[in-house]
């Protein structure tokens, strides 16, 4: 009960955002959105100019290669960057407002590697499942990560300490990484999960989308329809208790919306950590602490960003592909080391 | 006690030995290994025992050993239950410098082996002052549990940019970075043990000598102080004894986390604080587990083998979550 937290109290308490910067920004960002995405469509191993691209989608012509390409491979691959980057961009703002954890963000705290954990194990018991259900065990998956890691955190005295998160994630992310390598390797499966563990959109196939999507924005539109209460969940648990909020139906909502949105990117991209980080921080920082700004904001940056990094992914070291999981990393570790220095004493 | 509870571990060590020299592709009986042992033994028999299998066991011993002493050092100056050169990520920085190294050093000239471990011993110091400065605050020094977490981050980082460089590699070479990074013991011959050797003879009774330093560390640094150790420089010289052991051993396996974590534990549970007796049980210990793990790795399914570091990680993950969830710094 220090000074420092009954100052944080004080200034979290008087909720200042900034609708106008938010409105601007989703604006703005949705324009660039448009842009991006019509590069993304045009970069690549064959440069196709925007033109083409053009006439593909309004005058589609069936003999042309370049048409089929953009059609068959370009756009789902945009469409699946958006996808993704927006669903952990989200998933990142829902658990640091959920548990006020500034450094929450799916890969961190071992959700991916869970998803991935039983995506691998399916590959082994039910070889030949059916996409949704592989879809439903990397919910399970990123669930089960959530209560390990959870679970651990607080079993401590001190209970539930944001670095002590990272930690049990570090870790539950190691155990999880390893028995899916062993299970790749025990059932000869590495080839089929290479994908998984190296992470990117560069197979991702419209059959594939067409299951994972309507997940993806249901969660979405969830996460838009609890951002109230994750506003008042995030000044603190006994504020919101007294405000009158069935705290622990907002978490389980908020929970579920997590393990979905992570779940459902992981089947598509892999492992891809710290846009969930990065994305909501900077959010915050443009456009207050009211989540109801924060979280369509986080969405429409998590996608550009996911865009950028994808286009980046493709040009860096063309015609090779590099994993977008390792640029979000050399770019998102700096920053968590950034924001670990600057809240670590609040976190301790 | 303490000598009964070391001499087990060599018995152990022993045991383990003779299973894992037994397991392979070809199957040697234990009568078989040590008539062969002896001097016996066909000519096919030799060449298995003491060009494939006792190089590979001898490394295992050796990096196990290593490993668990420099998680032993660190802990015990960072006074920081969780401390182990592969969660730090000082081995993943050495890594680096190796798999640059191999990638890029033109094919034509004969790789000198010796090299390796001062490559890795430089990957190691540059990674360790990094995440040094970068865990130090003015007015709290180094906190355990942010040290910790830069150290991950950290070697976060590193993997990541060992990736991206990895893409511009052939893939002949590209196979050296999984290798690496998968936790595979790959050295496999007698050069790769000489190669360590030195660090060994070196650093081991170095660090032993300057056990009684290291009890008085532990105790904290103003009793240390008081004492009359010089903390600052004790600390640096037994940190760069540290790096110096985890870098020599990754220069000839791969990245193996956890090994420098769990071997202390197991031997500081049987033989109590006092690293007189805790550096040799723990240089023990080690030795022990990456045996094990690399026997039941290359046994489970043959000819195949599940590299050693996954082995390690399935059983120190999750020691990590209880010393985690015991912990309260």
């Amino acid at each position: 009960m220090s000074k420092n937290e009954a100052e944080l109290r004080h200034k979290s308490v008087q909720v200042s955002s900034r609708p106008i910067t938010a409105s601007i920004m989703i604006t703005v960002g949705l324009g660039i959105l448009a842009f991006v995405l019509a590069l993304s469509v045009s970069v690549g191993a064959a440069n196709i100019d925007l033109l083409t691209v053009w006439e593909s989608i309004f005058h589609y012509n069936p003999n042309s290669t370049e048409h089929s390409i953009i059609h068959q491979i370009r756009i789902p691959r945009s469409v699946a960057d958006i996808a993704v980057g927006a669903s952990f961009a989200v998933a990142g703002s829902l658990m640091q407002g959920m548990t006020r954890n500034p450094l929450a963000d799916s890969g961190l705290l071992g959700l991916n590697a869970g998803a991935i954990f039983m995506v691998a194990l399916c590959f082994a018991f039910f070889p030949g499942i059916s996409y949704n259900f592989l879809i439903l065990f990397s919910f399970l998956g990123a669930g089960l990560s959530v209560a390990l890691v959870y679970g651990i955190g607080s079993l401590s005295r001190k209970g539930v300490t944001p670095i002590r998160l990272v930690l049990a994630g570090s870790a539950v992310t190691a155990l999880f990484t390893a028995l899916s390598e062993g299970v790749s390797i025990y059932f000869n499966l590495s080839q089929d999960l290479a994908f998984w563990f190296a992470g990117g959109m560069a197979g991702v196939k419209w059959a594939q989308l067409k299951l994972v999507l309507p997940w993806i924005i249901a969660a979405l539109v969830g996460a838009l329809v609890i951002s109230r209460s994750i506003t008042v969940l995030s000044l603190g648990e006994e504020v919101a208790t007294g405000l009158g909020q069935r705290t622990k139906s907002v978490k389980i909502a908020g929970a579920v919306i997590v393990f979905v949105l992570a779940g459902a990117s992981v089947s598509v991209a892999g492992p891809i950590g710290f846009v969930g980080l990065v994305v909501p921080h900077i959010t915050r920082f443009l456009v207050g602490v009211d989540y109801r700004w924060i979280i369509p904001c986080s969405a429409v940056l998590g996608g550009l960003l996911a865009s950028l990094a994808d286009i980046g992914a493709r040009m860096i070291n063309a015609p090779h592909e590099t994993p977008i999981g390792a640029i979000f990393a050399l770019v998102g570790v700096p920053f968590f080391l950034y924001v670990a220095r600057k809240e670590g004493r609040e976190m301790q | 006690m303490r000598w009964f509870v070391l001499s087990m571990f060599f018995l152990f060590i022993l045991l383990i030995f003779f299973i894992s020299m037994n397991t392979g592709e070809t199957p040697l009986s234990p009568n078989e290994i040590i008539y062969t042992l002896l001097g016996g033994g066909t000519s096919f028999q030799h060449l298995i025992l003491f060009e494939f299998r006792l190089p590979r066991i001898v490394i295992s011993l050796l990096v196990g050993a290593g490993l668990a002493v420099s998680g032993c050092i660190l802990q015990g100056v960072s006074r920081n239950a969780l401390a182990d050169p592969g969660i730090l990520g000082i081995t993943t920085g050495s890594g680096l410098m190796v798999v640059l190294f191999l990638a890029f050093f033109p094919p034509e000239l004969e790789t000198p082996i010796y090299i390796l471990p001062f490559l890795s011993l430089i990957g190691g110091i540059i990674t360790a002052a990094v995440i040094y400065l970068l865990s130090y605050k003015k007015q709290e020094g180094i906190l355990p549990i942010r040290l910790i977490l830069t150290g991950i981050a950290v070697a976060a980082a590193i993997s990541a940019l060992m990736t991206v460089l990895s893409l511009r590699l052939p893939p002949q070479k590209y196979d050296v970075l999984a290798v690496w990074l998968a936790g595979r013991i790959w050295g496999s011959n007698w050069q790769h043990v000489i190669s360590l050797l030195p660090w060994f003879i070196f650093i081991f009774p170095y660090v032993l000598y300057k056990s009684k330093v290291l009890n008085v560390l532990s105790f904290g640094d103003n009793l240390a102080i008081g004492l009359g150790v010089k903390v600052e420089k004790e600390r640096l010289k037994l940190l760069l004894a540290a790096v110096g052991l985890a870098a020599s051993c990754v220069s000839v396996s791969g990245g193996i986390g956890f090994i420098g974590l769990i071997g202390p534990h197991l031997a500081r549970r049987l033989i109590g604080a006092d690293h007189v007796f805790l550096l040799p049980a723990a240089a023990f210990a080690g030795a022990f587990l990456l045996i094990l793990a690399d026997t039941i790795g290359r046994s489970i399914l043959q000819p195949a083998e599940i590299p050693a570091g996954i082995i390690v990680a399935i059983i120190g993950a999750p020691y990590f979550l209880y010393l985690l969830a015991k912990t309260d710094k």
